[in-house]
C-alpha cells in the first residue's frame, strides 16, 4: 500500500468581522491507498473544512495560512488551478450531505454522471452511460437499466445519494470524500446506502474519507477514526482500538452519550383518564388519506414515542392533535372532554394547554425578534403578565432550560447555537404552562452531545412539572432513552404499540424488528453480520417494499 | 468599411496585449498564483480597463474649443462628467470621515462598514431631504416670480450670457431657475414620497393578507391585480388623470391629491406582488404556525410576525418603487397632467427646455438647462438606489 494523502500541520482560518480566525489547528492526517478514514466531531469542529482541504480546496472566505496537503506526491496547496481541475473529479470525487441539494434539478442524472468523465476524456459519452449502469447495478439501485435517465425530483433520497455515490465513482478516483452522506436518511434507507457505499469502496479499492457525527456509522466504514473537536485533534486510532480502548475523555463522553436511559415508569391504572387521547383518527391530504385509524392515549407524566419512517404518518398524527389538520374522523380527547377539530374553533385555554417544540429550531424561532420577545409572547398573551412581572417569569424560564438568563435576554436567535435555539423553543412551550407538549423530532438536527443534554432537560422538565410528552422521533437511541411507552407507525397506521419494554423484546411485529435492526450498532462488525443474516437484498427499502 | 477594420485591429491589439501581460507576469514574477491562474478573459478585462482609462485621461485634456473656434460639446461634457464624479467621491469620502468621527456608538459603527456608494447614498438622500423641508427659506427667490430677463444661461457670468442674479438662469419666461429647482425637491420629491408611502401601505397590507389567509380572498385580490397590471401604467394614469381633472374642476390641489391617490394604486399592484411572495414564503415557517396555534390574531401575524422578516425586500423595493413613482409624476408633469403650473416640478422643468438639447453642439452651456432638472431627478434615482443596496447587503448578512 502507498501513501495517497499526506496532510501536515494544516491551520486553517475563516474570515469574520473583518478578522481571521482559526478553524482548524495544526491537523495531520495520511491516508493509504484503499484505506478509509473516518472524520468525527461536533457541528462545528471542522470536520467538512479539513475534508474540503484535502482536495485542496477552501470555502469562501476561508484560508489555509499553513501547512501542506499533499495528495499522490502532489502539493495541492501550491497546485496551479489548470492542475487541480486535472485532479479533481477524475482522481479525487466529492459526495455532498444533500444530494437532493447538490444534483442540478434541470438535468437528468445520467447527464450530469458522464459530463465527468466526458470532460476529464476518461471514457467517450456512450461508454460512460454504459459505466454508469453498470455502477447503478452494483449499488443496486432499482432499474438500473433506466433509472439514470430521470430527473433528480423523480427518485427517492437514499437512490439520489447512491446516484451520487455512482457519481463519484464514474472516474474510478483514488480518494472519495463523503460529508455525512446518510444523515438526512431515514434508517431503513441509511442501512443500504452504507452497505452499497462500503461495497463499492471496497470493490475498487478506493480510499475514502469519511465525515459524519454518527459513531456507529463510522464503525462500519471506517479502517481509522479521527475525532476532532473545534479544530484541535482529540485522537485517532484505527477503529477497533478507538472505539474499545479511547484514550481521551471527550472521545469517551461521545462514547457514552448512548447509555443515557430513563428507568421505565410504573404502569398507569386502567381507570386513569388520558391526558391525550387520539381515538380512530383517519386524515387526508385533499383527496389522499393519509392515517387510517390512528389510537392511542398519552397519560399523565408520561412520554409517548412515535417511531417511523418519514412519511409514515407521524408528524401529521401532531397536526391532528394540535388541530392544524381537522381529522376527517375520529376524535381528539383532552382530559376526557372532545377537542374541536380544527384550532381555529378551540379555545384559549384548550391552545394553551397542548404546546409543540419542532425540529428546526432555527426555523421555529422568528429571527428577527429577541430571546426575551419570544419567550415573553406566550407570557403576556396567555397569563397577561406585563412589564416587571413579564420579564422576571421570562428570566425564570431561561433558568428553567439553564441558559443565563442575564446575557441571553436581548439576543437575537441567529447568535444562539443549535441546542440553545432548541432550549428556547422548549421554554416558549412551557411559557404557557402546558400539561402536554409535543416534540417533532426535537433532537435530530442536533449533535449527539447535545441532544443528550436535550433529552435530559425534557426528562427532569418532566419530573418537576408532571409533563407528558408525545416524542416524535426516527432514532430508536432516542427512544430506549426517553420512552415509556412506543408506538411504531408506517404508512398512516399504527403496527405496534404498547411499553418500552415490551418494544424491545422480541417478538415484534416484522416491521418493528425491521426498524430495530437498522439502528447502527457501536460495534464495527455489525453490518457485516447483518448482512451474512439477512442477505443484501432483505435490508433497508428493499425489504420494507416485500413487506407491503 | 475601414472603422470596422480599426475597431477589429484594436480588438485584437487588446487581446495580444492581455495575453503578453499575463506571460509577463508570470515571468515577472515567478509563476505567482494570481498571474499563474489568471484566466484569459480577465486578463484582456485588464488591458482593455487600462486603455479606456488611457483614453478617458486623454479626451479630459483635449481644447474644448476647436481650432475653427466651434466648441467641443463632447470634451465640455466629458470634463463635467467628470468633475462631477471626483467631487462626489471626495463628498462621500469626507462625509463617511465626519460620520465616523461624530454622533454615538451606533452611528460610528454604522458609517465605518459603510461603503463609499452607501455614503454618497446617504449624503445625496440627506441633502435632498433638507433641500425639500427647507426649500422656502434657502431659495433666493419664490418659485412664481417672473423677471424681465428670459433664457438666461446658467453659470452666472455675464461674458457667457449668464447673470451674477440668477446663478443657474432663468426658464423662457424669467422665473429663478435655482429658486425652481429647490422647490421642485419640495414638490416632486415630497408628492412621490407620499404616493410611495401609500403604495405600500395599501400592497404591502393587502399582499401580507393575501398570503396569510390565502384561498378566495387571496384569489379575488390577485386577480384583481392582474386586471390593473395588464393595462400600461402610464397610459393607465394618464386616461385617470384625464377624468380626474375634469373632476377637480378649478381646485387645484385636488387634482394633486388624486394623482397621489391614483399612482399609489397602480403601483401598489407591484408592491401587493412582491409582498405576497415574500408573505407566503414566510407564512410556512414554524414559528408563524407556533403563534397560529397559540392563537394569535391576523393583524399580530401579519405586523409582528411576517412585516419583520420581509422589511429587507420591501426596503429595496421602496427604493426602486421610489423612482419609479418619482418618474412617473415628472412624466405626467412632462405630459401636462401632473403637477400643475405654477408650482415648480422637474418633470415640467425639463419639458418646458427640453428643446434647449439640440443646441448641444454650439452652446454646451444652454444645453445645460434641461439637464440640471434631469440630473437633480436622476442624481435622487442613483442616491437612493445605492442606499438600498447597502441595506439589502446589510440585512442579508445578518442572517447567516
Amino acid at each position: 500500500m502507498s501513501r495517497l494523502v499526506e496532510i501536515r500541520d494544516l491551520w486553517i482560518e475563516g474570515r469574520s468581522d473583518e478578522t481571521w480566525s482559526p478553524i482548524i489547528n495544526g491537523v495531520s492526517l495520511s491516508l493509504d491507498q484503499g484505506e478509509v478514514l473516518g472524520l468525527i466531531g461536533e457541528s462545528g469542529a471542522g470536520k467538512s473544512t479539513l475534508g474540503l482541504a484535502a482536495m485542496g480546496f477552501t470555502r469562501d472566505g476561508v484560508r489555509i495560512s499553513k501547512g501542506a496537503v499533499e495528495f499522490d506526491g502532489i502539493d495541492l496547496i501550491s497546485a496551479s488551478a489548470a492542475k487541480k481541475r486535472e485532479l479533481l473529479g477524475k482522481r479525487i470525487a466529492y459526495v455532498a450531505q444533500s444530494a437532493a441539494a447538490s444534483f442540478n434539478p434541470a438535468h437528468k442524472l445520467i447527464d450530469q454522471h458522464t459530463e465527468g468523465p466526458v470532460q476529464h476524456g476518461v471514457m467517450s459519452r456512450a461508454e460512460s452511460v454504459e459505466d454508469a449502469i453498470e455502477l447503478y447495478r452494483r449499488l443496486r439501485l432499482p432499474n438500473p437499466e433506466e433509472i439514470g435517465f430521470r430527473y433528480p425530483h423523480q427518485v427517492s433520497g437514499g437512490q439520489l445519494q447512491r446516484a451520487m455515490t455512482a457519481m463519484a465513482m464514474s472516474c474510478r478516483p483514488d480518494l472519495i470524500i463523503f460529508d455525512e452522506p446518510t444523515t438526512a436518511l431515514d434508517v431503513t434507507t441509511q442501512i443500504e446506502v452504507l452497505a452499497s457505499i462500503r461495497d463499492i469502496v471496497d470493490q475498487f479499492n478506493t480510499a475514502a474519507i469519511y465525515i459524519t457525527h454518527d459513531l456507529a456509522v463510522v464503525a462500519q466504514m471506517a479502517d481509522k477514526i479521527k475525532v476532532l473537536l473545534k479544530g484541535d485533534e482529540v485522537e485517532e486510532a484505527d477503529t477497533r482500538t478507538m472505539l474499545s480502548q479511547p484514550k481521551e475523555d471527550y472521545t469517551k463522553s461521545l462514547w457514552a452519550v448512548r447509555a443515557f436511559e430513563r428507568p421505565q415508569k410504573p404502569a398507569v391504572h386502567t381507570s386513569a383518564t388520558p391526558v391525550v387521547s387520539v381515538q380512530n383518527v383517519s386524515a387526508a391530504y385533499g383527496k389522499i388519506p393519509v392515517l387510517h385509524d390512528v389510537s392511542f392515549d398519552i397519560h399523565e407524566g408520561r412520554t409517548v414515542a412515535v417511531v417511523g419512517e418519514s412519511g409514515s404518518g407521524k408528524s401529521t398524527t401532531a397536526r391532528c392533535i394540535t388541530g392544524l389538520l381537522p381529522p376527517t374522523q375520529g376524535v381528539i380527547q383532552f382530559d376526557g372532554q372532545s377537542l374541536p377539530a380544527s384550532y381555529k374553533q378551540r379555545n384559549k385555554d384548550q391552545l394553551r394547554q397542548a404546546q409543540m417544540i419542532y425540529q428546526m429550531a432555527d426555523t421555529a424561532l422568528n429571527p428577527r425578534k429577541t430571546i426575551g420577545e419570544i419567550i415573553g409572547r406566550p407570557v403576556q398573551f396567555y397569563m397577561g403578565l406585563t412589564g416587571k412581572q413579564k420579564r422576571r417569569r421570562v428570566e425564570e424560564l431561561l433558568e428553567e432550560i439553564e441558559l443565563p438568563a442575564a446575557e441571553y435576554l436581548n439576543r437575537l436567535p441567529s447568535e444562539l447555537s443549535g441546542g440553545q435555539k432548541q432550549r428556547i423553543g422548549i421554554a416558549r412551550a412551557l411559557a404557557a404552562e402546558p400539561k402536554f407538549i409535543i416534540c417533532d423530532e426535537v433532537t435530530s438536527a442536533l449533535d449527539q452531545l447535545v441532544a443528550e443534554g436535550i433529552l435530559k432537560l425534557l426528562a427532569r422538565l418532566q419530573d418537576d412539572l408532571k409533563l407528558s410528552y408525545m416524542f416524535i422521533t426516527h432514532d430508536l437511541a432516542t427512544v430506549k432513552a426517553i420512552a415509556d411507552e412506543v408506538v411504531v407507525m408506517k404508512e398512516g397506521e399504527v403496527v405496534e404499540q404498547g411499553p418500552k419494554r415490551e418494544m424491545f423484546i422480541p417478538p415484534h411485529h416484522p416491521y418493528t424488528d425491521l426498524l430495530l435492526s437498522s439502528v447502527p450498532e457501536m460495534d464495527p462488525d455489525w453490518l457485516t453480520n447483518l448482512l451474512d443474516e439477512r442477505g443484501v437484498d432483505n435490508i433497508g427499502d428493499a425489504a420494507v417494499d416485500k413487506m407491503s | 468599411m475601414s472603422t470596422l477594420l480599426t475597431l477589429a485591429l484594436l480588438l485584437v491589439g487588446i487581446a495580444a496585449s492581455g495575453w503578453v501581460l499575463r506571460f509577463a507576469g508570470q515571468k515577472a514574477t515567478g509563476n505567482a498564483p494570481t498571474f499563474r491562474d489568471m484566466p484569459f478573459a480577465v486578463a484582456f478585462g485588464y488591458v482593455l480597463g487600462a486603455c479606456l482609462l488611457l483614453f478617458s485621461v486623454w479626451y479630459f485634456f483635449q481644447p474644448t474649443v476647436t481650432e475653427a473656434g466651434v466648441p467641443n460639446a463632447g470634451v465640455v461634457f466629458f470634463r463635467w462628467a467628470v468633475q462631477f464624479f471626483i467631487i462626489a467621491t471626495i463628498a462621500a469620502y469626507l462625509f463617511r470621515v465626519l460620520g465616523r468621527s461624530v454622533g454615538t456608538a451606533w452611528s460610528k459603527k454604522l458609517f465605518r462598514q459603510m461603503p463609499l456608494t452607501a455614503s454618497f447614498g446617504v449624503l445625496v438622500v440627506i441633502l435632498y431631504a433638507f433641500t425639500a423641508i427647507f426649500a422656502g427659506w434657502l431659495a433666493p427667490h419664490g418659485q412664481e416670480e417672473i423677471f424681465t430677463r428670459v433664457n438666461v444661461l446658467p453659470g452666472g457670468n455675464a461674458a457667457t450670457g449668464g447673470d451674477p442674479l440668477h446663478p443657474l438662469g432663468t426658464d423662457q419666461i424669467g422665473r429663478d431657475l435655482l429658486s425652481r429647482l429647490i422647490y421642485g425637491a419640495q414638490n416632486t420629491v415630497g408628492i412621490a414620497f407620499v404616493t410611495a408611502c401609500l403604495a405600500f401601505f395599501l400592497g404591502g397590507s393587502l399582499g401580507f393578507l393575501a398570503a396569510t389567509l390565502q384561498g378566495w380572498l387571496d384569489q379575488v385580490l390577485s386577480r384583481a391585480v392582474d386586471v390593473l397590471m395588464a393595462i400600461p401604467s402610464l397610459i393607465f394614469a394618464l386616461l385617470l388623470m384625464t377624468i380626474a381633472s375634469a373632476w377637480a374642476g378649478s381646485e387645484r390641489w385636488l387634482l394633486t391629491v388624486y394623482m397621489i391617490i391614483i399612482i399609489a394604486v397602480i403601483d401598489s399592484t407591484r408592491v401587493f406582488r412582491l409582498a405576497r411572495a415574500v408573505g407566503l414564503n414566510i407564512v410556512v415557517m414554524d414559528y408563524i404556525e407556533a403563534a397560529k396555534l397559540r392563537g394569535e390574531g391576523l393583524s399580530y401575524l401579519i405586523f409582528k410576525e411576517i412585516l419583520p422578516n420581509a422589511t429587507a425586500p420591501l426596503l429595496a423595493e421602496f427604493g426602486l418603487r421610489f423612482c419609479f413613482v418619482f418618474l412617473t409624476i415628472a412624466s405626467l408633469s412632462f405630459l401636462g397632467v401632473g403637477i400643475q403650473p405654477p408650482l415648480a416640478d422637474w418633470g415640467t422643468m425639463v419639458r418646458d427646455s427640453a428643446q434647449f438639447i439640440n443646441f448641444a453642439a454650439f452652446s454646451p452651456l444652454t444645453a445645460a438647462l434641461p439637464l440640471l432638472a434631469a440630473g437633480a431627478i436622476a442624481l435622487l434615482t442613483v442616491g437612493v438606489n445605492f442606499v438600498v443596496d447597502w441595506m439589502l447587503h446589510r440585512s442579508s448578512g445578518l442572517k447567516e
